[in-house]
């Protein structure tokens, strides 16, 4: 097992050179630091030495990859490839673009993500989960057909809508909750439940049908016919049986994006004005800094590497039939 | 000349795009194993009645699409000379909606202004009115108690004259199939009412009824008023809705064109020739799906707005700016996309490469490129075309979220995302001004929605594991 986890690990480096050389070659051999500080500071009236004092209160006046007026091992570390890409492997994102420390701002961000997406995961997939047997129950029924028919039109309905209508009805129209904001503590309570709620409620629809597919993959399966034929109810075999064999693939589906989690969602703390990573990076992109936007597509990456090498071990938990080889 | 065309590379592309579908449309025609599964497509209720719909959408896309400059009229005869502004011939078919541009907001149907204003009145005092709108409405010469009589008077004809349009057509069509099949009008026309045939015909009838009714009554209503009201500089937001399924279109269309040539050369090679060219495109997929698409895309957009804006001279026009946006866009969503198909036919090759007839004809001496070319690429379209309907409206969802980040499509283009981005700050006015995103909701919603459910019988039609079943 825990010869299998190293060996996933390491796995994890190539990728995560690759996604270090793709940002590199995004971000500063496709538009040269030279670019980036002509529109950082305007297009007319720069002077080359504004240029070359922006680019070197940044870091950015390094060559890109070799460096022939250092000495020795500095001809590769005085870089901009070492100094900001090689330097993420060890998470020192460095400093943004407007000068403020990116560790620590992702550090404090973080935690506001987090309260939203964690209820919103675990109340979503409770209620997905349940309308899913619901259906599954009363399959191949009129039932079945229309919230089919239903949860693909609610599928249908850009998050956008959801947002804004969420936002017009709850928010202005029955003033129960505010609109915006966020706060610490318990205060926080009343600015979360109208972004969790409409989270939810945006993605019962393709969440409602995936798990519906899983079910009835499942309720076709040779076990469940002889459930049936010990005469067990069908509530029963739903419930007993088939639940807890759908869980394998619905579990494994939600742990890839556990560790996703603390990236937030963009459009939600963007609408809700939540000071969490979603915003920080949408805010980012706004004012073009791109030494944040660097940042966050590479901790993305590397949640996202975590969250499958968290999935094929938990493949092995929840299924003994799977062996790691 | 009257007119001088001119062809953006996005329309170039979705000609092309045109060009194929119309193609294998006619080749799949004579082929019986292709032609089985549409025709199972077609003859399910809810397939027909999403591709009437969906074909509604294409045609007008693909009207906007057929671009020219008009010429310019002072000039004297033997010189040529074209205007600036690129129309289109949809620009053309909606003229009036296109130049009715009003002061700034009015509400649909409306016939003043949202807010009111300081006008001079006759007698020469100040007076705080609701001011009349320069075109909607304008021939009434009192609106309070003819405009409701107005409305239903231009509907009522509008319908009228959809229903005799649409009632000649479908006759039409119910003569010919009676002449083909040898039989009696009146017994054809019972067959069809009763919805007795072998294609769902009633319920195309009553789609194509209703979509002209819509056509009928929004272009009637739509010249003298403002069917869904005016934005913020006065622009008709019913104009704006419909210029905007070129956008969704085109993203949804293009973004498969340019992601399938890679995503099936890549997936076919690695599941074919495995050993150490699995190994890289493996890699390359990888790492590439690693990255949230999201960031991603946002980081290529900004980089591209670093580029356009460093060599802004390097354009003729605003729209051919916006236009090279836009295939940008498709580019990088094919980028983000081509992956997981990629991953689905190098399966595919994976389990096909085992099949005897592979052996057979490796046996044979077939080359190996022509292996790839005849056996194993057509014995994975199947998976191809279901992935490519089921992305489409993905992608057509994630336009306006990246619009509403400001990494989409360029802020000139019309879009539902712009629409969006641009509407929702003034859902907080009071009043709220709900029609812009009322617009954007309903056209959007309708081609999602039938997207996904032809996405679903396309599946269900196309899968041999279900199709097997039934």
């Amino acid at each position: 097992m825990i010869a299998y986890i190293v060996r996933r690990v390491l796995y994890a480096f190539p990728l995560l050179l690759g996604i270090n050389l793709i940002t590199f070659v995004l971000f500063f051999v496709v538009n040269s630091p030279d670019d980036m500080a002509k529109n950082q500071l305007g297009q007319k009236h720069t002077t080359a030495q504004q240029i070359e004092d922006w680019k070197r209160e940044r870091g950015y006046n390094l060559p890109l990859i070799y460096n022939e007026d250092a000495s020795a091992g500095a001809k590769f570390t005085e870089t901009i490839f070492y100094q900001k890409s090689i330097r993420l492997f060890v998470f020192d994102f460095g400093s943004s673009d407007s000068g403020r420390d990116i560790s620590y701002d992702i550090a404090n961000r973080m935690w506001p993500s987090l309260t939203i997406a964690v209820p919103h995961l675990i109340v979503g997939l409770l209620i997905t989960i349940t309308f899913a047997l619901l259906i599954a129950f009363f399959r191949a029924s009129y039932i079945d057909y229309w919230a089919v028919i239903i949860c693909v039109a609610l599928m249908s309905i850009s998050t956008l809508f959801y947002i804004i209508g969420g936002q017009f009805i709850i928010g202005k129209l029955l003033k129960v909750v505010p609109i915006s904001g966020y706060d610490t503590g318990l205060d926080a309570l009343k600015f979360l439940i109208l972004p969790v709620i409409i989270g939810i409620v945006g993605g019962i629809g393709s969440g409602t049908r995936w798990y519906r597919t899983i079910f009835l993959e499942e309720i076709g399966k040779d076990y469940v016919r002889t459930a049936r034929s010990k005469g067990i109810s069908e509530q029963l075999v739903l419930f007993r049986h088939v639940l807890r064999n759908a869980l394998i693939p619905i579990l494994t589906g939600v742990v890839v994006v556990l560790p996703l989690l603390f990236m937030g969602s963009l459009l939600t703390e963007n609408f809700f004005g939540i000071p969490g990573l979603g915003s920080y990076t949408i805010d980012a992109i706004n004012r073009q800094d791109f030494a944040i936007v660097r940042s966050m597509v590479y901790l993305g990456s590397v949640l996202y590497i975590i969250g499958l090498i968290l999935t094929d071990i938990s493949y092995t938990l929840v299924d003994p039939r799977i062996r790691l080889s | 000349m009257l007119f001088q065309p001119v062809i953006l590379i996005t329309d170039a592309l979705f000609f092309a795009l045109t060009t194929v579908i119309f193609v294998f449309v006619m080749i799949a025609r004579k082929k019986e194993h292709l032609r089985r599964p549409w025709g199972k497509v077609i003859k399910r209720t809810t397939g027909a009645v999403a591709l009437v719909v969906l074909i509604c959408y294409y045609s007008i896309a693909l009207l906007d699409s057929m671009h020219f400059r008009l010429k310019l009229e002072n000039v004297t005869q033997s010189e040529y000379q074209y205007s600036n502004e690129i129309l289109s011939v949809l620009d053309v078919l909606m003229a009036s909606m296109r130049t009715q541009v009003e002061k700034t907001f009015s509400a649909p149907l409306a016939v003043q202004l949202f807010s009111k204003e300081m006008v001079q009145q006759d007698d020469g005092s100040m007076q705080q009115i609701y001011p009349r709108l320069k075109y909607g409405g304008a021939h009434l010469d009192d609106p309070l108690s003819e405009k409701s009589k107005d409305l239903v008077k231009i509907s009522i004809r509008a319908i009228v004259m959809a229903i005799l349009c649409w009632a000649g057509f479908w006759l039409l069509t119910v003569w010919r199939n009676s002449k083909s099949k040898h039989s009696s009008f009146s017994a054809s026309l019972q067959r069809f009412v009763s919805g007795d045939s072998e294609y769902p015909l009633r319920a195309i009838a009553i789609t194509t009824g209703l979509i002209t009714i819509a056509i009928f009554v929004s272009m009637f209503v739509g010249s003298k008023y403002h069917l869904f009201g005016t934005d913020k500089v006065g622009q008709d937001v019913f104009y704006q809705a419909i210029k905007s399924i070129r956008t969704g279109i085109l993203i949804g269309a293009l973004t498969t064109l340019v992601m399938l040539p890679v995503a099936i050369t890549l997936g076919a090679m690695a599941g074919f020739f495995r050993g150490w060219v699995d190994d890289v495109i493996q890699y390359i997929y990888t790492t590439l799906n690693s990255i949230p698409h999201v960031l991603l895309i946002a980081a290529s957009v900004l980089l591209l707005q670093v580029y356009m804006s460093n060599n802004a001279e390097g354009f003729d026009s605003l729209t051919e700016r916006a236009d090279l946006r836009l295939l940008f866009l498709c580019l990088i969503l094919g980028i983000t996309s081509w992956t997981g198909l990629c991953r689905l036919l190098r399966a595919e090759t994976f389990k096909l490469r085992e099949m005897e007839y592979i052996q057979a004809a490796t046996a044979f001496g077939v080359t190996k490129s022509n292996i790839l070319a005849r056996h194993i690429m057509p014995n994975f379209m199947h998976i191809v075309l279901i992935t490519v309907v089921l992305d489409f409206s993905g992608l057509v969802l994630a336009e306006a979220v990246l619009s509403y980040i400001n990494i989409g499509v360029d802020p000139a283009t019309h879009s539902w995302g712009n629409m969006i981005n641009q509407a929702r700050l003034e859902m907080a006015r009071d009043p709220a001004v709900w029609w812009s995103l009322t617009a954007a909701f309903i056209f959007m919603f309708t081609l999602v929605l039938f997207a996904n459910l032809f996405a679903d019988v396309v599946r269900d039609a196309l899968d041999p594991r279900i199709s097997g079943s039934e």
